[in-house]
């Protein structure tokens, strides 16, 4: 580290040799620093202030909570999951399946006439048993995240279809259907759920060990072996939230529609949960993980598209759009990585 | 291959077995289940029909296969390619009506388009393959359906749906494209720089670097290269179909990843086989072609949901073999 023309060391690769250039990429690597920080939160405020300008009622509680909130709900618990996953430098692609696996349990067992309560327990242990698969393949047999994840996304969506030979499940059963359907103090149950899981991920990774553990993992696995963290603990469990989460949304998924489909629950659930955590600026390597940016980033992204399917846009366009948002925030961010 | 510098003598035999099952376990495996098949349900197995609906079939899986390996061993990923086969599709089946070549080259030209759009934003603006080929994913399937106006795109009776019946030796069109293009992607693996090049960046992308190899060039082809086999692939899926709906291709770029993976390529990159690929293909879709046979006599009756499950205990099987070699390998210390 050799110290720059002003006389202060250089701790960012400023490689230029003349006095202007590295003041010039100082500030454009402060710059793109918080455009990695808030830029996802700052495309929210400015949809939210276009909406609130532009689009008639959408300031009301019904189109606030029951529309954007309830949509992105299920999303934001996925992608809290998922940022743990990605800050152990892992990734779970098999939420989708784990969700109709959760969905499936979960109604066949109260369709079964058992307890309701059974039924939630039941869904989430076997999601639960789902992310450990998916945690002994990466963390015991040293199976790339991607490979690991992906025969549980093939797999799973079978074993759900196989529970009831495919078939749609219609439920009718107010309690079991409380976490889809309910409005507590007029919320919608997966509003509150969201934040409280939000809340907890958030509390867990901030003041744990736990938390820096998976950041030192992420970062640098052997050092952190190395330094006497139980580097394969520390994944399993990531896996197994990451399990449990999907299976918490899969539950609501099916108690929202009051059917649970096999076919359907959770399909490209991981590309909206990853894209959530990508997009507010979380490196898909690993060693970093914001909870509430991968919260900003589902909101945001749901905005975004109901933004410009609400303005006449087809949603095949706003897809469009979503992607291209996807690209600008990576290409912003790069500097960082 | 020597064994005197392992002590024991034992050891070096179960890595030759361990290095066979690896190399050659998918093979083997397509071997037996050929043989079964034509032992339990005879002439219909092997010839005819089968034959020629089974290779038309998987001909459009190897193909996104195909390119999807070369990404893989350059250590990239390409998400989009279910996407591109959407698109390579419906582009296709547009353009058709001025002609069959025309709409055959239109669909591998937008497959390109789309993997020129992939390597610009892989190697200009260096953002990470996975999360920028799952920007296109998603983009393209937008675009696909923007383009089919939100229904299937269905192609006119005729000039282009024959491009599916045409066949030589009882195989179909798509079969012998498949076949030639494994061949020739083989060929250009193992015996062209360029082959070298793609197995070198993966190998060590700095020490590629290093050695003055075009590091970028090649890595922005081989994401044109699997745009432009996933869009010819989506032109059969639509001759084949005569239509190609909103679903068309969801999910087959994992399916890709896994015959990849079967076949024995590391997804870590710098080592891989073509032809292996093939191999990892016909094998996951002869496993559905087995499951309708079976149901075809009568006796049991397994349900297709069986399909991915078994799909997918496959792969857990080829993985952990894998494992179990690549630990055995660093015990012993001797190379791959």
């Amino acid at each position: 580290m050799t110290p720059d023309a002003v006389g202060r060391p250089v701790a960012e690769p400023a490689t230029g040799s003349t006095a202007p250039a590295p003041r010039r990429s100082a500030r454009q690597l402060q710059w793109t620093v918080w455009a990695q920080r808030y830029g996802a939160l700052a495309a929210l405020v400015v949809l939210f202030a276009y909406n609130a300008i532009a689009t008639p009622y959408f300031l009301t509680p019904q189109s606030l909570l029951f529309v954007l909130l309830r949509q992105a709900a299920p999303i934001a618990i996925v992608a809290v999951g998922m940022a743990i996953v990605i800050g152990t430098a892992g990734i779970d692609l098999s939420v989708g399946s784990v969700m109709a696996i959760a969905g499936q349990v979960g109604a066949t067992l109260v369709l079964h006439d058992h307890p309701f309560l059974l039924a939630i327990v039941a869904a989430l242990l076997v999601s639960a048993l789902c992310g450990l698969f998916n945690g002994t393949l990466v963390a015991r047999f040293g199976v790339q995240p991607i490979i690991a994840t992906l025969i549980l996304f093939i797999a799973g969506r079978g074993i759900a279809q196989l529970i009831t030979g495919g078939e749609l499940q219609t439920l009718s059963h107010p309690e079991f259907q409380w976490i889809g359907l309910a409005r507590p103090f007029g919320v919608p149950a997966q509003v509150i759920i969201a934040v409280l899981v939000a809340v907890a991920a958030w509390l867990v990774m901030k003041l744990t060990v736990y938390g820096r553990h998976v950041l030192a993992v992420g970062g640098n696995e052997t050092a952190s072996r190395l330094a006497g963290i139980p580097a394969a603990r520390v994944k399993l469990l990531a896996y197994v939230t990451s399990g449990v989460l999907a299976g918490l949304v899969g539950l609501i998924a099916v108690s929202a529609n009051s059917a649970s489909d096999a076919n359907n629950v959770g399909v490209n659930m991981e590309l909206d949960a990853i894209a959530a955590v990508a997009v507010a600026g979380t490196p898909l390597t690993g060693g970093k993980v914001t909870i509430w940016g991968a919260v900003v980033g589902a909101v945001m992204l749901k905005l975004l598209q109901n933004t410009l399917i609400s303005h006449g846009i087809t949603k095949e366009i706003a897809q469009i759009t979503v992607g291209a948002v996807i690209v600008l925030a990576l290409w912003l961010q790069r500097h960082e990585a | 291959m020597t064994t005197t510098a392992t002590p024991g003598g034992t050891a070096p035999r179960r890595v030759q077995v361990g290095l066979l099952l690896q190399r050659q376990g998918a093979l083997i495996a397509l071997v037996i289940l050929v043989v079964f098949g034509m032992l339990r349900y005879g002439e219909n197995f092997a010839t005819g029909y089968n034959l020629s609906s089974f290779t038309g079939d998987t001909a459009k899986y190897g193909l996104v296969a195909l390119g999807m390996t070369f990404v893989i061993m350059t250590g990239g990923i390409d998400l989009s390619v279910g996407s591109v086969v959407a698109l390579g599709g419906v582009v296709a089946i547009m353009v058709s009506e001025h002609g069959l070549l025309p709409g055959l080259l239109a669909g591998i030209g937008a497959g390109a388009a789309v993997g020129v759009l992939n390597g610009f934003l892989i190697t200009k603006l260096k953002l990470p393959p996975f999360i920028s080929t799952l920007a296109t994913l998603l983009a393209i399937r937008g675009l696909a359906l923007t383009l089919a106006d939100t229904r299937a795109a269905v192609a006119a009776p005729g000039g282009f749906q024959r491009l599916a019946d045409w066949s030589l030796l009882g195989l179909p069109v798509a079969a012998w494209a498949m076949v030639l293009a494994f061949l020739v992607g083989a060929a250009v693996l193992n015996y062209t720089a360029w082959g070298r090049q793609v197995l070198a960046i993966g190998g060590n992308v700095d020490a590629a670097k290093l050695m003055g190899l075009p590091v970028a060039r090649t890595t922005f082809s081989v994401y044109v290269l699997s745009g432009a086999l996933a869009g010819c692939a989506g032109v059969f899926l639509g001759s084949q179909n005569g239509s190609v709906d909103t679903a068309a291709g969801q999910g087959w770029e994992l399916t890709a990843i896994a015959a990849v993976v079967v076949g024995g390529t590391l997804l870590t990159g710098g080592v891989g086989s073509v032809l292996s690929t093939l191999v990892g293909v016909l094998l996951l879709q002869l496993i559905f072609n087995l499951i309708v046979f079976e149901n075809g006599r009568g006796v049991i009756n397994i349900s297709s949901f069986w399909e991915s499950v078994i799909r997918g205990a496959f792969l857990l099987v080829v993985v952990l073999l894998q494992v179990r070699l690549v630990r055995r390998r660093s015990a012993t210390g001797r190379p791959a």
